[in-house]
């Protein structure tokens, strides 16, 4: 898009710079350039926040065939630039427009889980985490689509139908999941809809949707992120995270995004590192656990082999890599599936058909009946069993055997990550035992629960996790590498990812068909 | 353990969830598939574990015991609390009827 030769350069002039070097007056295509870039850019005057927010929403308008945004909001990015614009803005995002996964309440905008229950659902007030990025200075593009309650791996869940990756095998148009739960989040970010995008990772949301397209995404340690706002799923394993082009855009979102806040009772009264200037991909001194209980079947020989080059580039930046254990790695997938559903029929309990979202009232139905009716009416498939499974666990004569039991195999994978981090600062493993799949190709609940093998032990104990792009396998899909740091060390998490991406040098971007 | 279409029935009413016959009949499976491989648990000794109650060691707070200390979720919202209700009247939420 170029800028208008007639227009001048008001903005330059205004601060008194002379217009730039013939051939470079063009604006170049903002919605290739990293939140970094675009930053830098502002504050060089080398274009405005407005030339930003209209670029952006015109490819959001024109993408529309991904199925990423389940609201646009526009006026919304353009007000945030005349805001950087004109001064009025000036923190650490101002001018910086971003897509919010439809988890999170944003005031007066549709705010629906992806769920049919949530429908015409707008929030009164605005979650803290965007709350906090609007205090930074950033605007948003719209709600990005996700699999219903962040229940899923493939985003087909969604009462709004599947997201498609803007990512096709080569020579081949079958559309593939984006992955999920924040599935619009990382199809938005990889197509240039948005510079960076916000997700939520219960057991897995951020990381594997951004391995599947080729993305960073980061979910910190449980309680850096506040709760507060974001429809719950499971909530002692819920929590948001950035997801972004680069690690240095990712270090930059959660800054903004983390911070204590008493509305939520498991907020972490921490202070805020600064996590982008402490970036350094030197690890001279660093030790690297690989675990070995990773090595699973059925993970394809591509997988194991980019891990293995991960070790290489790790080693290759100064860390020394070690062998550990994490001896209870085969339960975590069974306890997650008795933890996750159990706390999710209690925190679904309250789709009911009286405060807000759907109501089904059969004729002449008491209150029971319009209870059952509106949550068979409103709850997706998935939904429906998770929610029997989480009732089943937790109803008398079986809360001991399943509940009870989940929460001490919890206790001894926390464990399991207590002694390894004894023995190394950060672990590396795959982000996902294959690269995307075709919408519609994976039927079977219990194999797309095996997505997130890798991803859902660190959700379990509560630690900082991320994804890199690391390569692409041989039809021509991104594959991700997995960090896991110990408790409140994400900066370790950054470095070891901002080492891979620096050596990685993944730059493939999609090429568009939408 | 596996569950039978009478414990999916009971399962489904305890969730206030209705369901046809052949949705129960279509649950059941998918149920007891993912109940028989949840049992692998049932490996792990824990005679000696603690359930975990916290993920990350952390105090629980309390509030000042002061109304409205936080304005934003305090009271006097009743506009605000009612603008997504499915049917409100009168100030309230409005329901089937409950008493005959």
């Amino acid at each position: 898009m170029a800028r208008s030769v007639e227009g001048g350069f008001p903005l330059r002039q205004a601060v008194g710079l002379p217009p730039p070097p013939e051939g470079e007056w063009e604006v170049s295509e903002l919605t290739t350039k990293t939140i970094a870039a675009l930053r830098d850019g502002l504050r060089e005057r080398d274009f405005t926040a407005r030339e930003i927010a209209e670029q952006f929403n015109a490819a959001v308008a024109g993408a529309r065939a991904l199925n990423a945004y389940t609201v646009e909001t526009p006026e919304d990015a353009l007000a945030c630039a005349e805001a950087a614009d004109s001064g009025k803005a000036s923190g650490s995002l101002a001018g910086i427009p971003l897509g919010i996964k439809d988890l999170f309440a944003t005031r007066g905008v549709d705010s629906t889980a992806g769920s049919h229950i949530l429908k015409g659902f707008k929030p009164e007030y605005e979650s803290t985490v965007t709350a906090n990025l609007r205090k930074a200075g950033a605007g948003m593009l719209g709600k990005l689509n996700m699999d219903e309650f962040a229940m899923g791996s493939s985003n087909e869940t969604s009462a709004y139908g599947p997201v498609l990756s803007p990512w096709r095998r080569q020579g081949s148009n079958v559309g593939l999941t984006p992955g999920g739960s924040s599935g619009g989040s990382a199809a938005a970010v990889a197509a240039g809809i948005a510079p960076g995008a916000t997700g939520t990772d219960t057991g897995g949301s951020i990381r594997q949707p951004a391995a599947f397209v080729g993305i960073c995404g980061i979910k910190p340690t449980y309680g850096r992120c506040s709760r507060w706002g974001v429809v719950a799923f499971a909530s002692s394993l819920d929590q948001a995270g950035p997801m972004a082009r680069t690690v240095r855009d990712c270090a930059i979102l959660l800054e903004a995004m983390t911070g204590f806040d008493p509305r939520d009772s498991t907020s972490l009264d921490v202070p805020v590192p600064q996590w982008e200037a402490g970036l350094s991909s030197n690890l001279k001194g660093k030790r690297v656990g690989i675990p070995k209980e990773y090595r699973i079947d059925g993970v394809p020989a591509e997988i194991n082999a980019l891990w293995d080059q991960g070790i290489a580039w790790l080693k290759d930046a100064g860390a020394t890599p070690v062998e550990i254990s994490l001896p209870h790695t085969k339960y975590a997938l069974p306890t997650y599936y008795i933890i996750a559903p159990a706390e999710a029929s209690s925190n679904l309990a309250r789709y009911d058909g009286v405060r807000y979202g759907l109501r089904e009232t059969p004729d002449g139905g008491n209150l029971d009946a319009m209870y059952s009716a509106t949550r068979a009416a409103g709850f997706g498939s998935e939904v429906v069993r998770r929610i029997m499974i989480g009732t089943y666990v937790l109803s008398a004569g079986f809360y001991d055997a399943y509940f009870t039991k989940a929460q001490k195999v919890r206790a001894l994978i926390k464990q399991d990550f207590r002694n390894a981090f004894e023995q190394c600062d950060v672990i590396l493993t795959p982000t996902a035992p294959s690269a995307a799949f075709g919408i519609g190709e994976t039927t079977d609940p219990l194999a797309m629960y095996l997505n997130d093998v890798f991803a859902v032990p660190a959700s379990l104990a509560g630690l900082p996790a991320m994804s890199v792009p690391g390569g692409l396998d041989a039809q021509g899909l991104p594959l991700g590498l997995h960090l896991i740091g110990n408790e409140l060390d994400e900066q370790t998490v950054l470095n070891a990812g901002l080492a891979i991406e620096e050596r990685a040098g993944f730059t493939a971007r999609p090429e568009k068909w939408w | 353990m596996s569950v039978t279409i009478e414990q999916v029935r009971h399962i489904a009413k305890l969730a206030r969830i209705a369901m046809s016959d052949e949705e129960l009949a279509r649950l059941e499976p998918e149920l007891n598939n993912i109940l028989g491989w949840i049992e692998q648990l049932g490996e792990v000794d824990t005679s000696s574990v603690e359930p975990m109650t916290a993920v990350i060691a952390n105090k629980l707070r309390l509030r000042d015991d002061v109304i409205d200390a936080d304005p934003l979720t305090g009271g006097g919202k009743r506009d605000a609390v009612l603008a997504n209700a499915p049917d409100a009247q009168h100030g309230f939420f409005a329901v089937p009827k409950v008493i005959e």
